[in-house]
């Protein structure tokens, strides 16, 4: 039987502020966002770091609103469900997880984009940036690239991620961002 | 007579009122919609038409609290058509890039459409 008090405590132990897994709507990101508004205004938190936290979250949110190769009918993996959590050490660190369905065949190049963002330092992001943004074509969807760029930049920390392989096509990728002061 | 556009705020769309008489294009709020073109396209439209009966002068207020990397894509593409209209000479076009005092991350934004866009551009500090 699954252990409630021991979720809890996890969660506790975790400093966890707000955890989800099922599938990413838009409305779903609206209330993910109104209710972390409210929460970084109750705990108080200084409006620079508030900022920087909520930039962070519109942009990874809407990365796996818009990235998730978990859209299949293969009862495996259920339909674009993803994993999002965030919390919020003593020191006012932030973390914030999220994970998601990934086609094998996609882990590699995820990789090294990350890679290459990690290798960069403030002013590369910036120039990186800005040449994205100007040449790059971009789809009705999402900002084209520029997502985990801007992380990077407003954040000012490097990503972590790990992957398992789930079966033969899919793998779970697992994201994690940093914020503070 | 051209009519202006006004747009109502929404939790992840911005205020938008432009205005052609004036020469007054206006957006403020929050510009954080998953799909930003979407949004932004009656905004294209609009300006396509201002760009050909525009008066002389158009200042062009953006005070933004936040806005995400889909929105900026079409921010770029507003300002790139306020360029040439500017450039054209028909219009003196100014760009006031309104943020919030420490807020380095938005005065940075405008900066980086400053460093693409290249016409005239004023960061306006304010405070809440």
């Amino acid at each position: 039987m699954f252990d409630i008090y021991d979720f809890y405590e996890k969660m506790e132990d975790g400093k966890i502020m707000l955890s989800f897994k099922g599938e990413i709507t838009s409305e779903l990101l609206t209330s993910i966002l109104h209710i972390m508004e409210s929460k970084l205004d109750s705990i108080g938190e200084e409006p620079q770091l508030r900022k920087k936290v909520y930039n962070v979250l519109v942009e990874s949110l809407q990365n796996l609103y818009h990235h998730n190769d978990g859209h299949t009918h293969d009862p495996k993996v259920s339909q674009q469900s993803a994993l999002f959590l965030i919390g919020r050490s003593d020191n006012a660190t932030y973390k914030i997880i999220t994970g998601n369905y990934i086609l094998n065949s996609n882990v590699e190049a995820f990789c090294k984009r990350i890679d290459t963002i990690n290798s960069l330092s403030k002013t590369e992001l910036k120039d990186f940036y800005i040449n994205t943004l100007n040449t790059k074509e971009f789809s009705g969807k999402g900002g084209g690239g520029l997502g985990l760029i801007d992380i990077a930049r407003k954040s000012g920390q490097k990503f972590e991620y790990t992957y398992t392989s789930i079966d033969e096509t899919y793998s779970f990728f697992s994201l994690i961002m940093k914020v503070k002061k | 007579m051209m009519e202006a556009l006004n747009i109502d705020q929404t939790p992840k769309t911005p205020f938008i009122q432009l205005q052609a008489t004036s020469g007054m294009l206006e957006m403020r709020g929050r510009s954080i919609p998953e799909n930003a073109v979407d949004f932004y396209t009656p905004v294209f439209r609009w300006i396509d038409a201002y760009c050909q009966a525009a008066p002389s002068a158009t200042a062009v207020h953006i005070r933004f609290e936040y806005f995400n990397t889909s929105s900026s894509k079409c921010l770029l593409d507003i300002l790139k058509k306020l360029k040439a209209l500017h450039l054209s000479g028909k219009s003196e076009v100014t760009v006031y890039w309104h943020y919030e005092e420490d807020d380095e991350d938005m005065l940075e934004a405008g900066e980086d459409f400053q460093t693409i866009i290249r016409i005239p551009f004023e960061m306006k500090k304010y405070i809440d």
